[in-house]
């Protein structure tokens, strides 16, 4: 009986010390290339090429920093990155704002106002939220051409509030969903209207689901690249496509270093937010597979 | 759903009237889209699309093309190893997690961090990392381990596992995140009656917990399966496809024939066969997850 209690407990030490050494190699795993790419960002380019990239900078320099934010050649410019750091904030604030307010006055109407059919607008917003986007990208070169966007901020806001419209509303259903129809009913009988419902009683109580469908839109806009390399022009480009351009120039020696910084500065606005704020895009992440 | 007036004719309508935008907008730009591309896919378009139905001839040539098979092969290489390498990985930091483990708050976040980074971003990180020149072979190299050799990223036979690696990077966390919520669904009064039973923990997980949450391996899968599918940024920023054709896959075969080499009639029916294999995952899941919804 003794040695089963032990077993069932399963606090063995060596047990104990196992588990504690796999999840810190995982550590080290997950790690290892943002610790990469920081310590060489920081490193003179001789350096990298002539030492080990596990080393902490001997010679510690901000070069590459700010050669990758203001003098990198990018395709034929030497800007460095910032005027598409700039671009990607233009595409994404809107595409957010938008995509969020349509799927907070989808998820209201689909929960509170169902009508017939309404399932099926709500299954036909779903599926849209999984299709390989190669699906749409011939029509939408079309399309974007003759709505005069081509190339535009406006054209890549209109794609990711399209293609976004899914997600945002899957959020706001199925939190909506939840929400006591007892207390909509009192303020009908109160004489409230639809948009004073919405704005008086579900909105107040919207914020964790705000900022779900926030973080989930910023993080995904961000973070594009197929869209960005489909239909930005040069003007328009967003950070991803800057940075691949950037990274796979052929042309001179490989900066590695800038390469690095670069990498960090598009990843920076997506990593700070998911410090700020990890449990709600987990909740997004969580929202968007397991309740489907 | 809530009785509505219908003396007010505004207000019956107007919920309606709310959601026609999004609905026209999705009506139009996803669904119409997919049939213009369906259809596109039955067409001679080349640089333009064009309208001269030539049946199914460009499947046809789809599939006899040595690079469309090259693709195929890649695709089920990378997504049975990304699927279940991941899915593995993510269970079982899950189960070590659920072990009361100090540090929890700390570890969880770091595993977890990279889904919030760009595909470009991890591909460029990837992409030195591996680097024999400059990334970990040379390194090794520096510390006295001459005969260090991983060249994957520059062998055709092999660069797809690089793939593999950065991908599983990108996602075992969350995979691990999923599993680790359902674990803390599953009741603590059958774990504690199996113990009193004389289970064991490696017993109770495999017999009793696992079994209870099956759907979790499902949502993975189907997840990780549509990412799979539409590999793209990745593939891209980590070795461009190459060397050679060794990384082509579904997604960047489209891109480059539609876009590089203008057949577009190809391209268009590579993306119908993409599209079809993603519903064939997803439709049949999202199906049974609305009717269970409506059911409880």
């Amino acid at each position: 009986m003794t040695t089963s209690t032990q077993n069932a407990i399963g606090t063995g030490k060596l047990a104990r010390a196992a588990i504690y050494a796999v999840l810190l190699v995982f550590l080290v795993y997950y790690l290892l290339p943002l610790y990469v790419m920081v310590a060489n960002s920081f490193k003179p380019l001789a350096e990298i090429q002539e030492g080990d990239m596990l080393a902490l900078p001997h010679v510690f320099t901000l070069e590459p920093w700010i050669k990758a934010w203001s003098t990198a050649q990018i395709g034929v410019q030497p800007t460095g990155l910032r005027p598409y750091f700039v671009n990607s904030i233009l595409i994404v604030v809107p595409a957010v704002a938008i995509s969020s307010v349509l799927g907070a006055l989808n998820g209201y109407v689909l929960t509170k106002w169902a009508f017939r059919g309404a399932n099926l607008v709500f299954g036909m917003l779903l599926l849209a939220c999984f299709i390989p986007f190669q699906i749409v990208l011939i029509p939408m070169a079309r399309v974007l051409g003759l709505l005069h966007m081509a190339g535009t901020i406006q054209g890549l806001v209109l794609v990711h509030v399209v293609y976004g419209l899914g997600f945002t509303t899957l959020y706001f259903r199925n939190y909506y969903a939840a929400f006591p129809d007892e207390l909509i009913k009192a303020a009908q009988i109160d004489g409230a209207k639809f948009f004073q419902i919405f704005l008086r009683i579900l909105l107040p109580s919207s914020g964790p689901i705000i900022v779900v469908s926030v973080i989930w839109q910023f993080t995904n806009i961000w973070n594009d690249f197929l869209f960005g390399v489909s239909f930005a022009d040069f003007s328009s480009l967003p950070m991803t496509v800057a940075l691949n351009n950037l990274v796979s120039s052929s042309t001179g020696v490989k900066e590695y270093n800038v390469h690095f910084a670069g990498a960090i500065l598009a990843a920076l606005p997506t990593l700070v937010v998911y410090i700020v704020s990890g449990r709600y895009f987990v909740r997004g992440l969580m929202a968007g597979a397991v309740k489907g | 759903m809530l009785l509505v007036n219908d003396k007010n004719q505004v207000q019956t309508l107007l919920p309606k009237v709310v959601l026609s935008p999004s609905f026209l907008l999705i009506l139009v730009f996803v669904y119409g889209f997919i049939i213009y591309t369906g259809y596109l896919s039955l067409t001679d378009s080349h640089m333009l699309p064009s309208y001269g139905f030539v049946g199914l001839e460009n499947y046809q040539k789809l599939w006899r093309l040595p690079l469309w098979s090259r693709v195929v092969k890649n695709l089920a290489i990378f997504a049975t190893l990304y699927i279940g390498v991941s899915t593995v990985i993510g269970l079982l930091l899950a189960i070590l997690l659920d072990q009361k483990i100090r540090g929890e708050g700390v570890l969880r976040p770091i595993y977890l961090y990279p889904m919030a980074l760009s595909f470009i971003v991890t591909g460029t990180a990837w992409k030195w990392f591996l680097d024999p020149g400059i990334g970990l072979e040379n390194t090794m190299h520096k510390l006295g381990w001459l005969s260090f050799s991983f060249d994957w990223i520059k062998n055709s036979h092999y660069a797809i596992y690089c793939l593999v690696i950065a991908a599983v990077w990108q996602s075992s966390g969350f995979v691990m995140a999923m599993f680790l919520a359902g674990l803390r669904g599953v009741d603590n009064e059958i774990i504690k009656a199996a113990q009193i039973d004389g289970a064991s923990t490696p017993t109770i997980y495999r017999r009793i917990v696992i079994p209870m949450i099956r759907p979790v391996f499902l949502s993975a899968f189907v997840v990780l399966a549509h990412l799979a599918i539409k590999a793209y940024d990745l593939v891209v920023a980590l070795t461009g496809g190459g060397p050679g054709q060794a990384t082509e896959l579904p997604a960047t075969f489209m891109y480059s024939y539609t876009f590089t080499r203008n057949l577009m009639g190809i391209g268009a029916s590579s993306a119908v066969i993409m599209l079809a294999m993603i519903f064939s995952i997803i439709v049949p899941y999202l199906y049974s997850e609305l009717r269970g919804e409506r059911r409880s």
